[in-house]
């Protein structure tokens, strides 16, 4: 309770971007997962190279994640994304612990999850992780004020203090007077804003998001991600984000993780995943993905001419390049001055450039 | 016999059984052997069903002996509280004055005793095994096939160790009963719970909740329907069994029916078979609206 009230008061006041350094981050190592009764026997094999075919057909084993190294940072989004079956929910439920490893360790904050006793592992899960599900998993029989009570309820704490903190995730999440409906009367949008409000109720400082908005349609998807990202401005919360969009990702994502058949492919920003693909499979991922809405001001600016006068127009660099011609149109500019975040020159970028940086790769090695 | 042997040995024509002196002898070791053993642990026994007898006779006391009207106005506000419906509640009414009005009131009271008693135990005894079975399924595989036995062993065979047993009377038949009527109630237990939404349950995980904290919030509220069909079933195979268990000597309806197969009295058949029937849907209405009304907020709807 101390704890929640000290952080309510750290977000009301303005967020210190040095505050999200306090965060501890996951970190993800060695970690292999195989599915069946003899699991352990064929780690030697899957590290000796066996693919996710051959284990299956000789061994009938199923090869869920292979040599994941992660580091997911504290206080950001990360996103895992990859194709039916690649292993983003067990990759998530190493996390928490509701998946044992092979072998390998989830580390957070100095412990080592997949160690931990039943005990420790239930006081995890309660005070430092909340979860949020595709099909939203809420209790039908529960109001939606006592679904969002229900991780403090597990806590044993008394209703009289859980219900004011419920109600003030209900109308957080923008269902003020839902607080007495059952999951059954409200829409699949309602049902997951009461899942992420009962996530949020948690006040864990991990939130796990399994395909969350993948059951919603696209208009309600934008909605939850434009709350998501709203609540994540004030909140600071180490997220892990599970898609198979890409928009989604380049939307939510600080950090980018792509997975395929158990194995990372690549692992990096946005904009490093679409300028610069590590493989054909991550290249085919990112080839339809609009550019504009991915790559900052700062990538493209070229350097200012020896003697050139800066443009009066001035954008920020880390502004998408949509955004950045939005700007320069409406202002009937033609070149602008790009500026860092502490009011340093980058560069200067043209109308012409900049537009053809947003339908054609920039860099030579995705130029092919 | 030999004739139509089509000439094949002897052995492969007629069963080589065992012959009958050595079946006697097998027979007469069992049984003695099994009533020498009852005989050695009859105090035992006794002393176990002791208290059931007792409990037993006073809930038949009562039921018989309180005046009708009471017990009917007690019956109807159960079946109110259950059903919240009139029309069931009418329907129990009629049902009820027609029954007494035939002169059958105090044998239906007995039979409605032991029905409530046997439905208590059936429900209490089938309840946390079928917990149990659904949490393993290594208990599941020894559970079912015994409750597969329970259900297709012709009730009369199962009534011959109870009678070596435990003698003739309550206790007896209601073992009978309870066997008879419990396997449902594991089942759909067991089914109810294991058909629980699997994300549900692992949200409950994902919150840390204990063994209990989830069985209590989440896996028997979402199997309720199913337990509910359980009792539902529990019940009507009470029902079903009070009248064979009237062979082991419980009163009531039953055993008017029991006469009237001896005797062939037609009419008298027929009444206590149609007031069995009135009972058996009274119970049926009731415990299926009672399920349904918990299933209340799974209808879809704003409001
Ligand atoms: N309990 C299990 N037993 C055996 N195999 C499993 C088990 N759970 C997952 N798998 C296998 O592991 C692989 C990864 O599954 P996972 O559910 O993590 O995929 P995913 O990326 O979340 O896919 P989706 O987008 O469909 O949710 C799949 O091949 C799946 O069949
Ligand atoms: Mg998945």
């Amino acid at each position: 309770m101390d704890e929640m009230t000290s952080t309510m008061a750290q977000t009301a006041a303005a967020p210190d971007p040095d505050d999200e350094a306090e965060r501890a981050g996951i970190e993800i190592r060695d970690l292999y997962k195989i599915f069946g009764p003899d699991a352990k026997r064929h780690i030697a094999a899957v590290k000796a190279g066996m693919s996710k075919d051959d284990l299956n057909r000789k061994h009938r084993h199923v090869l869920g994640l292979q040599n994941i190294n992660l580091t997911m940072p504290g206080g950001k989004i990360t996103v895992i994304m990859g194709l039916s079956g690649s292993g983003k929910s067990t990759l998530i439920r190493h996390i928490n612990g509701l998946i044992e490893p092979t072998v390998g360790e989830v580390l957070y904050d100095g412990a080592d999850v997949c160690r931990m006793s039943p005990a420790e592992l239930r006081r995890f899960r309660r005070l430092k992780t909340a979860m949020v599900f595709q099909r939203f998993a809420l209790l039908p029989h529960r109001t939606v004020l006592e679904n969002v009570r229900y991780g403090l309820d597990i806590q044993g704490i008394a209703h009289a203090k859980s219900e004011p903190m419920a109600k003030h995730w209900i109308e957080r999440v923008g269902l003020k007077g839902f607080a007495r409906h059952y999951p059954a009367q409200l829409s699949g949008g309602m049902q997951q804003r009461v899942g992420l409000a009962r996530a949020l109720a948690n006040d864990a400082d991990i939130l796990l998001m399994d395909e969350a908005f993948s059951a919603l349609d696209p208009l309600i998807r934008m909605d939850m991600q434009a709350i998501l990202l709203e609540l994540q401005e004030e909140l600071h919360k180490t997220i892990v984000f599970i898609t198979h969009d890409l928009d989604e990702a380049l939307r939510l994502g600080d950090k980018i993780a792509i997975l395929r058949d158990g194995a990372l492919e690549q692992v990096g920003t946005g904009q490093d995943i679409v300028l610069g693909p590590a493989n054909d499979y991550v290249a085919s991922f990112v080839r339809d993905v609009n550019r504009g809405r991915v790559i900052r001001a700062a990538t493209i600016a070229r350097a200012r001419k020896p003697g050139e006068v800066l443009p009066e127009m001035t954008v920020q660099g880390y502004l998408v390049l949509e955004k950045v011609a939005r700007r320069m149109t409406n202002a009937g500019a033609t070149s602008a001055h790009v500026v860092g975040r502490s009011g340093k020159t980058l560069g200067v970028i043209d109308l012409p450039e900049l537009l053809g940086a947003i339908v054609t790769p920039v860099t030579a090695d995705s130029d092919s | 016999m030999a004739t139509t042997c089509w000439g094949l040995p002897e052995v492969i024509c007629t069963f080589p059984a065992i012959d009958t002196t050595t079946m006697r002898e097998m027979r007469r070791t069992i049984d003695t052997g099994f009533r020498g053993l009852v005989r050695e642990w009859s105090d035992v026994i006794d002393a176990t069903t002791a208290p059931l007898q007792s409990f037993l006779n006073m809930l038949e006391r009562s039921f018989v002996g309180a005046p009708w009207v009471v017990v009917l106005a007690v019956l109807l506000v159960v079946v109110w509280a259950a059903s919240r419906n009139w029309k069931t509640v009418l329907g129990a009414a009629l049902a009820m004055l027609a029954i007494g009005w035939v002169g059958l009131w105090a044998d239906t009271m007995v039979t409605l005793a032991m029905v409530t008693v046997c439905t208590i135990f059936a429900v209490a005894l089938g309840l946390p095994v079928g917990i149990v079975t659904a949490r393993s399924d290594r208990v599941q595989s020894v559970v079912n096939p015994v409750l597969d036995v329970m259900q297709t062993l012709p009730s009369f065979v199962y009534l011959i160790p109870v009678v070596v047993i435990f003698g003739i009377g309550k206790v007896p038949g209601m073992i009978a009963v309870v066997i008879y009527a419990v396997p449902p109630m594991i089942r759909l237990t067991n089914l109810g719970i294991r058909l629980v939404d699997p994300e549900v349950t692992e949200a409950a995980d994902a919150f840390g909740s204990s063994r209990t904290q989830k069985l209590v919030n989440v896996q028997l509220p979402l199997a309720l329907p199913t337990i509910m069909t359980g009792v539902n079933q529990t019940i009507m195979m009470s029902l079903a069994m009070v009248v064979v268990a009237s062979m082991v000597g419980v009163g009531g309806l039953g055993r008017n029916v029991l006469q009237a197969i001896n005797n062939q009295f037609f009419t008298i058949g027929f009444l206590n078979g149609f007031a069995l029937v009135a009972i058996a849907i009274i119970f049926d209405r009731t415990s299926q609206a009672f399920g349904k009304r918990l299933q209340k907020h799974r209808e879809a709807g704003h409001g």
